[in-house]
């Protein structure tokens, strides 16, 4: 190693020489570390993306070669296609129910378990073990045994206790009964993620604020609406992000709870974007469509995140 | 302390209600199909049967054991993988003063505009060049790099004391030999918490094997049991059966590495 011979007191005289002959090593050494992620990402975001690019204004059917250039057609195509548009609808509606939802559930628990003394650390592990499930197990779950639409199925064991007929949860769409099994999935998967969030947030306010505020007759309520969520303001924030990021990016529970194998898609009477997109890249082989879905969705989804993020505040100067 | 009771109570019962699938899951897992579907609920599965998992590897139709060995192949690989060339490229971003290394940093950072899952169409088109459909490889491959944990490991590196370096300098280690023989073992909290987080993920992934790996040979465990669950008829008890051993190896995971992973929630959750 050449360069070991540096001298200590290398940073100073950088200042009064003009500079030092470019550190060969050092450009080495940055290259070896950093070449492997920046190829990575150059091959399957870069290259990927300039490709799917091009193959969004082609005609490519069963192709992924470019060139027979259709202009913007295919994003006509997507932006008349009823099915491309109530997928649209269908994504806002969910994360419009899951986002609130989740947020007040995961910030809820957080504070319940911030208050306890004894057993945190147990509490917190048994809201947050479901993160390591998977959708697919989820999913299974919930629509074969806890919706399962028989008397026999917990949901509706519970209805009976009530005096109320047995439901079929998934299969029923007026009223739109398949929300709730969708929406509690995924609330039970990821609440105890967004939990840990606010715990962490919750530990890092100074106690002596709320020892203050007590001190000027506040209590309850109050200590929350002052102090409690603007000081979990940055929290707050990016929790919202990411469940709103993860809400537009739903697959895979509406997949395996609606669809038989992928030809029978069509018949789920929700479909969110991506399972749309899947049909046509996968499905039909409409790499062109496919290509052009994902680059709408992509400004789509950029565009609701900076909005939501001008809305709550993100970037704002404390 | 009617307040503190109450707490307890509510934490208690919410808890319960959490547990409950997991429950079920295990209850299935150990009862005949008559059982399962039984129109009276059973809390306990009286008698108990084990033929469900020993099916689940004895029965050839079903690939579900080669399904198992598929993940723990693709975890294996992407977990350590991922993190290690993150921390690598973390690191020469927060303390390799090269000219150009806003350029670099800058080169990373933007893929991170673009929503992962809405990149399965784009990633297809470029492993379908690569001939990697239905390849284990093609799996893995695209998971390996991940620009997120590389600001992580960077704001984690830009708060490495520089007097370890320095001291790691003058004992003549290049900029590779820091990174490699202080650095790194240094930073072994960070590793398991970014190592744990990917291993869930790349475990529980299904849109992207999904996408790649239609041939039966190349399914994840979450591929199988995907279609088995969305096939005409099904093997009720099988399925969940097959979803424990699923599940498993995370929630051991889970329950070992919990430091770990609770510290990769809150700092990969608080990216700004």
């Amino acid at each position: 190693m050449k360069t070991a011979t540096r001298p200590l007191q290398a940073p100073t005289e950088a200042i009064t020489r003009p500079r030092r002959r470019t550190d060969r090593s050092a450009i080495l050494a940055f290259v070896a570390l950093t070449a492997p992620m920046v190829l990575g990402l150059g091959l399957f975001k870069y290259v990927a993306i300039g490709w799917s690019f091009l193959l969004s204004l082609s005609e490519a059917r069963g192709t992924i070669t470019i060139g027979s250039w259709v202009g913007l057609d295919n994003y006509e195509f997507l932006l008349r296609d009823p099915g491309f548009r109530s997928s649209l609808v269908t994504i806002v509606l969910f994360a419009v129910f899951i986002v609130p939802v989740t947020f007040a559930g995961a910030l809820g628990l957080a504070i319940l378990l911030h208050r306890i003394r004894r057993g945190r650390a147990l509490f917190r592990t048994t809201f947050l073990i479901p993160a390591a499930v998977s959708y697919v197990a989820a999913a299974l779950v919930w629509k074969m045994s806890l919706f399962n639409g028989l008397p026999s199925g917990i949901a509706n064991t519970v209805l009976l206790l009530f005096g109320q007929d047995a439901v079929p949860w998934v299969a029923t769409q007026d009223p739109p009964l398949y929300w709730v099994v969708l929406v509690t999935l995924r609330l039970w998967l990821q609440v105890g993620f967004y939990m840990v969030l606010f715990l962490a947030g919750l530990q890092a306010i100074p106690p002596h604020l709320y020892e203050a505020a007590s001190l000027d007759g506040a209590a309850g309520w109050a200590m929350f609406r002052h102090i409690t969520l603007p000081m979990l303001r940055n929290t707050s924030v990016a929790v919202l992000m990411l469940l709103l990021i993860n809400a537009l990016q739903a697959f895979d529970e509406f997949y395996n709870i609606f669809s038989s194998g992928l030809g029978a898609s069509a018949t789920a009477p929700v479909r969110p974007p991506l399972v749309y997109l899947y049909g046509v890249a996968l499905g039909d082989q409409n790499y062109g469509v496919g290509s052009a879905g994902a680059f709408l969705l992509t400004l789509i989804i950029v565009a609701i995140t900076l909005v939501q993020g001008r809305v709550v505040g993100f970037g704002r100067k404390d | 302390m009617i307040r503190v009771l109450v707490r307890y109570l509510g934490l208690g019962l919410l808890s319960t209600l959490f547990l409950l699938p997991f429950y079920i899951m295990l209850r299935n897992s150990l009862m005949t199909t008559r059982q399962v579907t039984s129109t009276d609920w059973q809390w306990l599965p009286v008698p108990f049967t084990l033929d469900n998992f020993t099916e689940l590897f004895t029965d050839t139709s079903v690939p579900m054991g080669g399904a198992l060995a598929n993940s723990l192949l693709i975890a294996t690989v992407t977990a350590p993988v991922s993190t290690m060339l993150a921390a690598m490229a973390g690191y020469a971003l927060a303390r390799i003063q090269v000219p150009g290394r806003g350029v670099v940093t800058a080169f990373i950072v933007a893929t991170l505009m673009i929503p992962g899952s809405v990149t399965f169409v784009p990633t297809f088109v470029v492993i379908d060049a690569l001939g990697g459909v239905n390849t284990r490889w093609g799996i893995i491959a695209p998971g390996l790099f991940n620009a997120f944990a590389v600001l992580l490991f960077r704001s984690f590196y830009l708060r490495f004391p520089s007097e370890i370096e320095e001291a790691g300098r003058l004992d003549g280690l290049g900029h590779v030999g820091v990174f490699r023989r202080l650095a790194l073992p240094n930073s072994t909290t960070m590793i398991a918490a970014m190592g744990a987080l990917s291993f869930i993920d790349s475990w529980n992934a299904f849109l992207w094997p999904l996408v790649i790996g239609q041939d039966p040979s190349t399914w994840t465990v979450q591929i199988a049991l995907s279609t088995f669950l969305t096939a005409q008829t099904v093997n009720l008890p099988g399925l969940f059966a097959g979803a424990v051993v699923s599940i498993l190896p995370l929630v051991v995971m889970f329950l070992v590495a919990q430091r770990y992973i609770v510290q990769g929630i809150t700092m990969s959750g608080l990216k700004d």
